[in-house]
């Protein structure tokens, strides 16, 4: 299993790299995303996968009699899911922000983008 | 002693609550938010007496014994750079007030402010890996949509290069943070600093160092890994940038020192020579790049690179001179780097423009202006008797003890061209006189909002520079506790460690 899982993980890690290196920002921004479930699975496993009972303190007892699964990976990337969605609902929503403005999600047109608004109504920044 | 701890946390947490529910009145916002600002100041002054007299001060939170609960600890290093965060927060509001236009105050600037203080205070009091993660988060979402806050053209361009690289940067810390689990069971820092050294594949261990290296290295801007900066933090209004390159790179920094003396001390021959030569490389390429630009922004923004090799340069010697070299560095840079951007914007709102060739005569029209540049400008370039020669004088002695004579160089060479760059500034804003098509504004209304800050600022480096003593104690004493762990982890942990019956 953990090796099954440790397969999947570099799986995941390999094809979002490959898609942090394309040009199209939508695509490296999906390749974000399958890191970023990479990284959960390798949480995942760093907590040891076992078949375990739960880990539930029995009443009337300190600590649990028999050998139990490890919750806190679990809770970490319970926390690391919703940070990493919160992140990438606002990256798409700045990738879309940036499709309206410049007209394009192709990295390198974009780079040569000017950053002034020549014919926007637009007032400059403030200081 | 339990509340000084959480306050730094708190404050800003509560003051962004009620800046959120008084939007609909602005005066109201704003004294709220001052106040916040002013009450996070005080908190962190009282925190720093209480860690100066009663040593490393450490809250388990819903009293779960370390390392099973949630620690947040303060030693004399977290104490200090919390009360810079506390006078920057400060001082940067006040500034903000005067200078950010109605739009862009009323569609949450304060929370969002506030918000970003507590996540760069709650980063600097983490005693635990995976809160520091969490910390990180919470000032970098804040920081997104500070960056983005009002829509300009340049500023979407700026923050999807920001963005998507530190998205990757936060994957690198978390994957870390991951793997050290497998190998320690323990994410508590002080209980790693006790288990690390036990670890038998120390090539291992090496190799998620170099994954923290590279988190932290994004975060803090370092070279190879800062080319998101300059392309980012000359895009949004001068008081965002002036908060952000003020403190955001300074918490890789922090992240930085605190793994490579608590946890990553075992392979020091690999790791910190590796870090050597980042730093000399981030000195380097920093200037240079700032030599090429023209605007007063992307100029401080490389600067902001430039530095950070310095401090980095401090850690890497890894003696205690060079570590009270890198902890004087960090509080002298982010004073003096904030400063510069507020003079920066002031200087826009007199001419009307960050572009040199377009600026002018601000030293004929505005003398006082000029003086309160050069104070910051010479500090970072390194001139007595300011705060930046004492940090450059530190940390290059601390070089040439440990015979780096490479690194030594590298660092001088980087001050002169920062001097040069600098001189640059003064020349085509201040000295030269006015282009003809182009006319100077009187800066009203608010001008005395921008200047205050500057003023305070400026008064800090000048004091820092002249009676340098106190900080200089300071950092020492942060130094010694960073190269003696011992004392974190038995504050910590107590003195007879729980035994982990949580082990995988």
């Amino acid at each position: 299993m953990d090796v099954l899982l440790a397969l999947l993980a570099g799986l995941l890690t390999a094809a979002g790299v490959y898609l942090l290196l394309q040009r199209s920002l939508l695509r490296m921004l999906f390749g974000v995303i399958l890191l970023s479930n990479a990284v959960n699975l390798i949480l995942f496993v760093a907590g040891r996968t076992l078949r375990a009972a739960p880990p539930i303190v029995p009443d009337g007892l300190t600590a649990p009699a028999a050998a139990v699964a490890n919750p806190l990976p679990q809770a970490l990337i319970l926390t690391a899911i919703v940070i990493g969605f919160g992140l990438v609902a606002f990256a798409f929503v700045l990738l879309f922000r940036a499709y309206a403005t410049f007209n394009t999600l192709d990295a390198d047109t974009l780079a040569t983008m000017p950053e002034d608004s020549p014919a926007d109504d637009e007032p400059p920044t403030a200081d | 002693m339990t509340l000084l701890l959480v306050l730094p946390i708190l404050i800003p947490l509560a003051t962004a609550v009620a800046v959120l529910l008084s939007r609909r009145a602005p005066r109201l916002q704003r004294a709220w938010s001052l106040l916040g600002a002013v009450g996070l100041l005080a908190a962190t002054g009282g925190l720093l007496s209480a860690v100066w007299t009663g040593g490393i001060q450490h809250v388990q939170l819903g009293q779960w014994p370390a390392p099973f609960g949630i620690t947040l600890v303060a030693d004399v290093l977290s104490a200090v750079l919390l009360v810079v965060v506390g006078l920057m927060g400060l001082a940067v509001l006040v500034y903000a007030v005067g200078s950010l236009d109605t739009a862009r105050e009323q569609s949450g600037f304060h929370a969002l402010y506030h918000l970003l203080l507590m996540g760069v205070a709650g980063a600097f009091l983490a005693g635990d890996l995976f809160n520091l993660y969490v910390w990180f988060e919470v000032l970098l979402i804040t920081s997104f949509v500070l960056l983005v806050l009002g829509n300009d053209r340049a500023q979407v361009k700026g923050a999807v290069t920001y963005v998507l690289i530190n998205l990757v940067a936060s994957l690198c810390f978390l994957a870390a943070i991951g793997l050290l689990y497998g190998l320690t069971g323990t994410l508590n820092l002080a209980d790693l600093a006790v288990r690390l050294p036990e670890v038998e594949a120390s090539g291992l261990v090496t190799t998620v160092a170099m994954l923290f290296l590279i988190a932290f290295g994004i975060k803090a801007a370092v070279f190879p890994l800062f080319f998101w900066l300059p392309a980012a933090y000359h895009t949004p209004p001068v008081a965002v940038s002036a908060i952000f390159a003020g403190l955001l790179t300074k918490v890789g920094v922090y992240a930085l020192i605190r793994v490579f003396t608590l946890l990553f001390t075992q392979d020091v021959g690999y790791t910190h020579t590796l870090l050597l030569w980042v730093a000399m490389f981030t000195m380097i390429t920093g200037v240079l790049g700032a030599v090429s630009q023209t605007d007063v922004r992307k100029i401080l923004s490389f600067h902001i690179v430039s530095q950070i090799g310095y401090m980095v340069l401090g850690l890497a010697l890894f003696t205690p001179l060079a570590l009270l070299g890198a902890i004087f560095y960090v509080v002298h840079h982010i004073v003096v780097k904030t400063n510069l951007f507020l003079v920066g914007g002031a200087a826009h709102r007199l001419g009307g423009d960050f572009e040199l060739k377009n600026l002018g005569g601000l030293y004929r029209a505005r003398p006082g202006l000029a003086i309160l540049f050069l104070i910051p400008a010479l500090s970072l370039a390194g001139l007595p008797p300011l705060s930046g020669f004492w940090a450059k004088l530190i940390i290059l002695r601390a070089g040439v003890e440990t015979e780096a004579y490479l690194a030594v160089a590298a660092a001088v060479v980087a001050g002169l061209i920062t001097l040069i760059s600098m001189t640059k500034i003064w020349n085509e804003a201040f000295w030269k006189p006015l282009p003809a098509d182009r006319s100077l504004s009187d800066g009203a209304p608010s001008m005395a909002a921008l200047i205050t800050p500057i003023v305070v600022l400026a008064a800090v480096t000048l004091t820092i520079g002249l009676y340098a003593e106190p900080l200089v104690v300071l950092a020492e004493r942060s130094a010694t506790e960073l190269l003696n762990p011992t004392g974190y982890v038995q504050a910590v942990l107590g003195t007879a460690p729980p035994t982990a019956e949580m082990a995988p």
